[in-house]
């Protein structure tokens, strides 16, 4: 398994600090939900440990047992965050989910295999054929997992996945977050607003204050 | 205006009978501005993508003079390409001029300009969410530029069109670099002017007539790729 450890990090906007002095080890599989208010810093947090921004201060290193891993391809082909926007490409359902395979050289017949069994797993099997950009939103936030999920990540951020969908679609999707922790082969850091929704998914509670992270359970 | 009706009277005539000369000229004129526009295409796609995609010191110099040529005026292009050429020129070894050679090269400075500026505009419509979807699937910077020529490919075909639309329309630098020679560099519109020069008008006129159903051709094409491009956007 790939350990992530973020130390005194610090991100600001416009001088208005945001994070500061943010430390945490996620050095075990598991759920993590990562709570806090609107603003307070849990998506920039994420956005960093999935190496999309950069740090203002203090950095994100991953290790594979004792050793440190470099940031290059390797690494980020083990890692993988769905935004809240997921950006679907002008493909069918099929070919955005096959993606990730295809860019790993993935010969057609498993990528056929994997796509159908993730469509399936996420209730999108009947859509294969259809085009992404005319799905809901709640099928596009499906879509979005999906599409990190086939690849297999040893950590899968998910930033609100469920925060712009309707209850219906938050239900598909929690089930499909509590489906791949009972896997118990990836590392999932998810933030939320919904203290209900992390009881039900998350090991282990984060809560971000003042630009830090505070263990809660 | 007899004059004009005998004229498409002998047009659709010289059409209808698959007069040789005129198929000639119809496929000398395809080969020419096709290979131009495969040239233009190569160089000019990476490139419109590259400037739309990457950041660098003087990019926006680079963007306006690429928009500036896109408006070359193809009399200036011809003399600039036949100086190159030319005996005395600095290609002058190559022999090229009065060849069918020079003409593709000639259009290809022509259309180069079009396809890499109206791809970089096509390129830098995707939404960048895009391209941060693809990097976080694990995509390389390569794979991610590929990515977004694909999500492009409505606007990049119709860059492509649009220069083909202009290189075939074109007369001025091809009359210049290719000579008119009969059989060998004579193409559509510089057989139009040299015709029309004589008061030859049938070899003329059908020659217009199928200049211009080629441009009808061309422009439904790029409607229909347009119109496709904007319900897949509008979606």
């Amino acid at each position: 398994m790939i350990k992530l450890v973020a130390a005194q990090i610090a991100k600001g906007y416009n001088a208005k600090p945001v994070l500061q002095d943010c430390s945490f080890s996620f050095d075990e599989i598991g759920t993590y939900a990562l709570m806090g208010p609107n603003g307070c810093g849990k998506s920039t947090f994420l956005r960093i440990c999935a190496l999309l921004e950069a740090p203002a201060g203090g950095g994100v290193e991953f290790y594979s047992g004792r050793d440190r891993l470099e940031k290059n391809i390797e690494l980020m082909r083990k890692i993988t965050i769905v935004l809240p926007r997921v950006g679907a490409f002008n493909a069918s359902v099929f070919k955005n989910v096959a993606y990730g395979l295809q860019i790993r050289k993935m010969n057609h017949e498993r990528i056929a295999e994997q796509v159908d069994r993730m469509l399936e797993a996420v209730g999108l099997a009947h859509k294969k054929d259809q085009n992404a950009l005319t799905l809901s939103s709640g099928e596009t936030q499906r879509l979005g997992i999906a599409r990190a999920m086939v690849i297999e990540p040893e950590i899968l951020f998910l930033d609100e996945p469920t925060a712009s969908i309707d209850e219906e679609n938050a239900g598909i999707v929690e089930g499909i977050i509590l489906n791949l922790k009972r896997e118990a082969r990836t590392t999932i850091i998810i933030t939320t607003h919904d203290r209900d929704q992390a009881a039900r998914i998350a090991d282990r509670v984060l809560m971000m204050h003042d630009g830090r992270i505070e263990l809660q359970k | 205006m007899n004059l004009l009706i005998d004229g498409f009277k002998s047009a659709f005539f010289l059409i209808l009978h698959l007069y040789p000369e005129l198929w000639n000229i119809i496929l000398l004129s395809l080969m020419v501005s096709g290979t131009a526009l495969v040239a233009a295409t190569i160089l000019g796609l990476p490139l419109g993508a590259v400037i739309g995609l990457k950041r660098f010191r003087g990019k926006s110099i680079f963007i306006s003079a690429m928009n500036t040529f896109m408006g070359l005026p193809p009399v200036v292009v011809g003399l600039f390409v036949y100086l190159l050429l030319s005996r005395s020129g600095p290609l002058g070894f190559m022999g090229l001029l009065y060849t069918p050679s020079a003409m593709i090269i000639a259009q290809t400075v022509l259309a180069f300009p079009i396809v890499a500026a109206l791809c970089h505009s096509a390129v830098v419509h995707v939404d960048p969410i895009i391209r941060q979807a693809a990097a976080t699937l694990g995509a390389t910077p390569c794979q991610v530029t590929i990515k977004v020529i694909r999500e492009a490919r409505y606007g990049i075909l119709s860059a492509i069109i649009t220069a083909f639309g202009r290189v075939m329309a074109e007369v001025g630098a091809i009359l210049i670099v290719g000579g008119n020679i009969a059989g060998y560099t004579r193409v559509m519109t510089t057989t139009i002017a040299l015709e029309t020069d004589k008061g030859n008008f049938e070899l003329a006129l059908a020659l217009g007539v199928i200049l211009l159903v080629i441009s009808l051709v061309i422009n439904a094409i790029l409607h229909i790729v347009q119109r496709k491009g904007m319900m897949e956007a509008g979606r």
